[in-house]
């Protein structure tokens, strides 16, 4: 319980460190400096003492949107597992739990964006959800190959590898289908390239940026920092379906899970840098690419 | 009981007096109407409450001998929940439609007439609900078809509502004849009593009638349910009803149809695995083909319409669930789709008559139906906006409302199935499916919530909307507040619900109740965390700000300066990504014109989609059934001596062919 | 006994293709009302004649038959100017040779019936199918309503026969039910003509079919 709540605490200390680490990574391949490790802090602090803005188009959702998606994010987190450490509040079906506050996030920040009145926020909210479709299946498919591999229904024990002891030879090839399928929903949900470019300045071509164009100041930081939670939920679980050891010790596990997450954001930075973003009509194969993984991976578990 | 016969007096007694009323006094007829729908509900709550509380189930009671045999009532727990909702949202219904029908131009002596209707739709569905005997059970089938087909012709003037109601007549009776055939089937010439039906044990023992019943019982059933490919009658018939009539009609009437086909499958024994997986793919293609044809609609009853058909769809998903788990002898398995199942009927019965209500509230305000000529009614329908987002929330399934737990239970029953072994597949189909449903759904209701109250108004009509009546709030608000409650509550629901089934399903008991509660005790437990966190959140921001000034301006608009509301997006718009992903099924024609020239002046763009089946299976076929008609209509000549000719030659034959 | 049972049974035999060939209306009345005499007297022929109770029956029968109703018939026909049957629907000869069909079909039929009878009346089972068939067919293949009438009565007439066969000993139970519904048919049958002649101007059956739907 200790360590689940030390693993927790981590994720709230250390998710903006993982937006950096992306930006670090992506600044060594353009030959820059690139910002410091502190940056995202610095930066969360600085919204956090604006005066707020507001639109006169819009109404109370708008207003309420940051609560509920910073408050559904932290929930979400009450649930996840880092590399064998169970989640404070595992329960059978939590993976179901953490993905529909996942879809009541994007609900919110949906409606916030029409309730702006603005064509730009409409449209991403319009791309936004198609996507989030395709993602939702390509996410069960994955859930469900863990399910069947690990005989559990709940997201700790799915992704503590306990069946690994058995000696299961094809759990391997499940969970590198699973894990390749998960990281490409990842760059999905996570507004990343090949998906969407966060640094992007052209309203037309954003996703997820644009959804949150018209908020400032406080709604703003509770939004960023939520979402940098949301990116450091889907590497912990990417890290944890791909990495396969699992030492007893706590607190090892815990660190070797940080660091994975650490691991995952170069990845991503490394990805964001060598990839230009597809076209927005391509998007959806990658995910139906994604949604074929996961259905692969569960054939291949119930050979 | 005394209480229910009570109730059906009250409500045909006051339907009468209404309809008796409506020509002289037609607010009196309304006044009348209202207060027995309200009373007759109040006594059928009261009678089916004890049975919940664990008062003993009672059976047969004769309620009249006919010639047939006896019209006998009977209560158990299935039926007690099945009456409590009808009760509960027809009555809230009836204060709503009160209100409602006082409105834009209706005439009052029609309005006063219709609470004759109203009150007997009512009635009949108790009574099927109610029904221990086949003969009672088609009487209030048949009373029910045919009130609510009254009710849908409420305003005949208008365009298109005459077909409505045809096609909805013609629909619901196609599905009424399968159901007459299966009850002769199954009473064997005998008797139609359910108990008796029980007792004899036939249906058990012989497999090939018990599967004929079965295709019967899921056609009959499944039309009034509206299953593809039989759900054809439900876009039309519930956006042409006036607001509470659809509320009524999609939240409970087309729930006595599951609840027919419970019943049918509780009398039916061990059933084969096939059962269970033509539920499931049938649920599953309701559920997605409901929800991409919602997608495309921009009539927000229609809309609304077809995601009854997909709520449908994910009750009989939790069904197929349920009885792969029997055919497997999985009986926790079983238990979390039947109480999944039933757990969705109640919570789609409160949250859809909740949003039709909404709806029939932004008609009533800005006399449009359009979603893309609504917009901005937030802020001038406050309480409605509220109401309708909760719904909207509701049906998404998010975790805090109670779709999120009849949902949760059934991914809880598929992948049980996929972790425990035996028929993973079908758990496989039943997750992907929901999954994709519940993105769908998604898209579809941030586009209908945030196209119609969300942004800014798109014409003149929703820019003067005014609130609604309390009359027509006052329901709206309490059905929010349920699906509030109906989600805290549901561990309690589940387990009540799990053991209706058991105590009418297979003969296998099932002791897993207790399972099925804390499983929904703790999913309880994370969405209220949720909910606590999400108000801490709330709180600490309100703190924060609490001292600084906020400045209030327009919407970024990138340099624009003169942006106009029609500059935002359109619901089509919004869905028109998905809606060009799936265009094989949903075949959505467009007219374009396309803005020419380097000042473009005109331009316009029409999309409309019509339903696939209906277009392409069940048009060519009433064609052909019109021509074969035709045909043989060529024997009718009008001519007096060619009918006597026909007579004469028939006896002829006859005598000759006796003489043989 | 016997010949003038085979007398009577040619007799209504003539009568019948009287009526099928016959195109002046004044005729056909004529033979209407000789059959149904014919009819009237067999009762009297059989065992149960001597009974006064029946004697009284048929001549108040007769009254009726032989005497109102084709005299009500005469008065439709004066008052709607209506002489011949001109072109009726299947034409005279071609009439005839159907009946002789009808006839050997009955006699054919009534072979095959076994009915509980002695030899003499065996004759008359034929006849009165004959006559129903005579009737029925008065009904499909004219033109006028007046012929459709009398087309009713030989039916009725045919019906009666058929059922004084068996019931010679209670030819007033046969007689009361055949006439009490002759009276309202006929009734009916007036007062439509009456009508349909006030609406159309004429009382063509066959242009009734103007008021079929469709095309």
């Amino acid at each position: 319980m200790i360590i689940s709540a030390i693993q927790v605490l981590l994720a709230l200390l250390l998710a903006p460190a993982l937006l950096s680490i992306i930006r670090i990574v992506k600044a060594f391949f353009g030959g820059r400096h690139g910002p410091t490790l502190l940056q995202p802090y610095r930066d969360l602090w600085k919204l956090a003492r604006k005066a707020p803005v507001y639109s006169r188009t819009t109404s109370w959702v708008f207003r309420a949107s940051p609560s509920v998606t910073l408050g559904a994010v932290l929930a979400a987190l009450a649930v996840l597992p880092l590399c064998g450490v169970p989640g404070p509040l595992a329960f059978t079906g939590d993976f179901i739990f953490l993905a529909y506050a996942f879809g009541l996030v994007r609900f919110f920040t949906v409606a916030a964006a029409l309730d702006t009145g603005s064509p730009f926020e409409g449209m991403g909210a319009s791309r936004e959800v198609q996507f989030s479709a395709l993602a939702e299946v390509a996410l069960f498919a994955c859930l469900i190959a863990l399910a069947i591999l690990s005989s559990s229904m709940s997201l700790s024990t799915m992704l503590d590898h306990s069946w690994a002891a058995a000696g299961n030879m094809r759990g391997e090839g499940v969970l590198i289908l699973v894990a390749a399928a998960l990281m490409l929903v990842l760059l999905a949900e996570n507004a990343r390239i090949p998906v969407d470019d966060p640094t992007t300045h052209l309203e037309l071509t954003m996703i997820h940026e644009v959804m949150i164009l018209d908020h400032c100041g406080l709604d703003l930081a509770m939004i960023e920092y939520a979402s940098a939670l949301k990116l450091w939920i889907w590497s912990a679980i990417v890290i944890s379906v791909a990495l396969p050891m699992r030492t007893g010790d706590a607190a090892f596990d815990i660190v070797a899970g940080v660091c994975g997450v650490f691991v995952i954001g170069i990845l991503i930075g490394v990805i964001e840098s060598i990839m230009a973003r597809l076209k927005l009509l391509k998007v959806p194969q990658l995910l139906v690419v994604a949604m074929v993984l996961g259905l692969l991976a569960v054939g291949l578990g119930l050979r | 009981m005394v209480l229910f016969g009570a109730s059906l007096v009250v409500l045909f007694v006051s339907g009468i007096a209404a309809m008796l009323n409506s020509g002289r006094h037609p607010g009196r007829a309304a006044i009348l109407g209202v207060s027995g729908a309200v009373t007759g509900a109040a006594l059928a709550i009261a009678s089916a409450v004890p049975v919940l509380a664990g008062a003993p189930s009672w059976q047969a009671w004769t309620l009249w001998q006919t010639p047939l045999g006896p019209m006998n009532i009977a209560l158990d727990q299935l039926s007690a929940i099945f009456a409590i909702l009808i009760s509960t949202v027809t009555a809230l219904a009836a204060i709503y439609g009160r209100g409602y029908l006082s409105g834009h131009g209706t005439d009052p002596r029609a309005a006063g007439r219709s609470w004759c209707w109203f009150n007997l739709l009512l009635a009949s569905m108790l009574l099927v609900v109610f029904a221990a005997d086949g003969l009672t059970f088609l009487i209030g089938w048949e009373s029910m078809s045919l009130a609510s087909f009254f009710l849908v012709l409420f305003d005949h003037e208008h365009p298109g509502v005459t077909r409505a109601g045809w096609i909805y007549l013609i629909t619901t009776h196609i599905g009424a004849a399968f159901l007459f055939v299966m009850f002769m089937l199954a009473g064997n010439g005998t008797s139609l009593d359910f108990f008796s039906i029980n007792a004899a044990g036939s249906l058990r023992a012989d497999q090939s009638l018990a599967n004929t019943i079965f295709l019967l019982a899921l056609a009959g059933f499944g039309t009034k349910a509206g299953l593809v490919p039989t759900h054809i009658w439900l876009p039309e018939a519930h956006p042409a009803a006036p607001s509470h009539v659809s509320a009524v009609m999609s939240g409970v009437m087309i729930k006595t149809g599951i609840y027919g086909l419970l019943r049918i499958i509780s009398m039916l024994g061990v059933p084969p695995l096939w059962w269970g997986w033509t539920l499931v793919v049938i649920g599953s293609a309701s559920g997605i083909l409901g929800v991409l044809f919602a997608l495309a609609q921009h009539d927000l009853k229609r809309l609304l319409a077809y995601h009854s058909i997909e709520n449908i769809g994910i009750i009989v998903l939790g069904m197929g669930i349920g009885l792969v788990g029997s055919a497997t002898g999985n009986h926790l398995v079983a238990m979390l789709g039947y109480a999944g199942a039933i757990l969705h009927t109640l919570n789609h019965g409160v949250f859809k008559s909740l949003l039709f209500m909404g709806a029939g509230s932004v008609i009533h305000a800005t006399g449009s139906r359009d979603i893309d000529r609504l917009g901005g009614l937030m802020k001038r329908m406050p309480v409605t906006g509220a109401t309708f987002l909760t719904g909207a929330a509701a049906i998404s399934g998010l975790p805090g409302l109670n779709g999120f737990m009849s949902e949760f239970l059934i991914y809880a029953g598929a992948f049980m199935l996929i972790v425990s072994g035996g028929a993973i597949w079908a758990g496989v189909v039943t997750a992907l499916s929901l999954a994709i449903i519940g993105g769908l759904a998604l898209a579809c209701f941030t586009k209908a919530a945030g196209a119609v109250f969300l942004g800014e108004p798109r014409g003149p009509a929703p820019a003067n909307a005014t609130e609604s009546p309390r009359a027509m709030l006052g329901p709206m608000i309490t059905l929010a507040v349920f699906c509030v409650g109906l989600a805290l509550g549901a561990p309690w629901l589940a387990k009540m619900a799990g053991t209706a089934t058991g105590m009418a399903a297979t003969a296998a008991s099932f002791p897993d109740s207790l399972q099925v509660f804390n499983l929904l005790a703790d999913i309880t437990v994370a969405t209220v965390l949720l909910v606590l966190l999400v108000l801490a959140a709330a709180l600490l921001r309100s703190h924060v700000l609490k001292g600084r000034a906020s400045t209030v301006s327009p919407t970024w608009d990138c340099g624009y300066a003169a942006a106009s509301p029609r500059v935002q997006y359109s619901a089509s718009s919004f869905a028109d990504p998905i809606v060009r992903m799936f265009r094989i099924v949903l075949r959505t024609r467009r007219h374009v014109q396309a803005p020419e020239g380097f000042f473009p002046t005109a331009a316009s763009l029409e999309t409309h989609t019509d339903d696939v089946l209906m277009a392409r299976v069940f048009e060519p076929a009433a064609r052909g059934v019109t021509r074969l008609a035709s045909l043989v209509s060529r024997l009718q000549q009008g001519s007096t001596h060619l009918y006597l000719m026909y007579i004469f030659v028939t006896i002829i034959i006859l005598m000759i062919w006796n003489l043989r | 006994m016997q010949t003038i049972l085979e007398l009577l049974a040619i007799c209504l035999i003539l009568l019948n293709f009287r009526l099928l060939g016959a195109s002046r209306l004044r005729s056909c009345v004529g033979a209407v009302a000789i059959q149904a005499l014919a009819l009237n007297l067999l009762p009297l022929l059989s065992s149960a004649g001597e009974n006064w109770w029946i004697i009284a029956m048929m001549a108040g029968s007769t009254a009726i038959k032989v005497i109102v109703l084709p005299a009500l018939v005469l008065r439709a026909i004066d008052r709607t100017k209506v002489v011949n049957e001109i072109e009726p629907l299947v034409g005279y000869t071609k009439s005839l040779i159907i009946g002789a069909a009808m006839l050997a079909l009955c006699a054919f039929a009534s072979r095959r019936l076994t009915v509980p009878l002695g030899g003499v009346d065996q004759i008359l089972v034929p006849i009165s199918l004959f006559t129903i068939l005579t009737g029925a067919f008065l009904l499909v293949a004219r033109r006028k309503a007046i012929t459709q009438v009398l087309g009713f009565l030989v039916l009725e007439n045919g019906v009666y026969l058929f059922g004084v066969t068996f019931a010679v000993s209670e030819p007033w139970l046969v007689q009361m039910g055949v006439l009490l519904d002759l009276m309202a048919a006929v009734f009916v049958m007036g007062i439509i003509i009456y009508h349909i002649n006030r609406e159309f101007d004429h009382i063509d059956i066959d242009r009734l079919s103007n008021l079929r739907d469709g095309r």
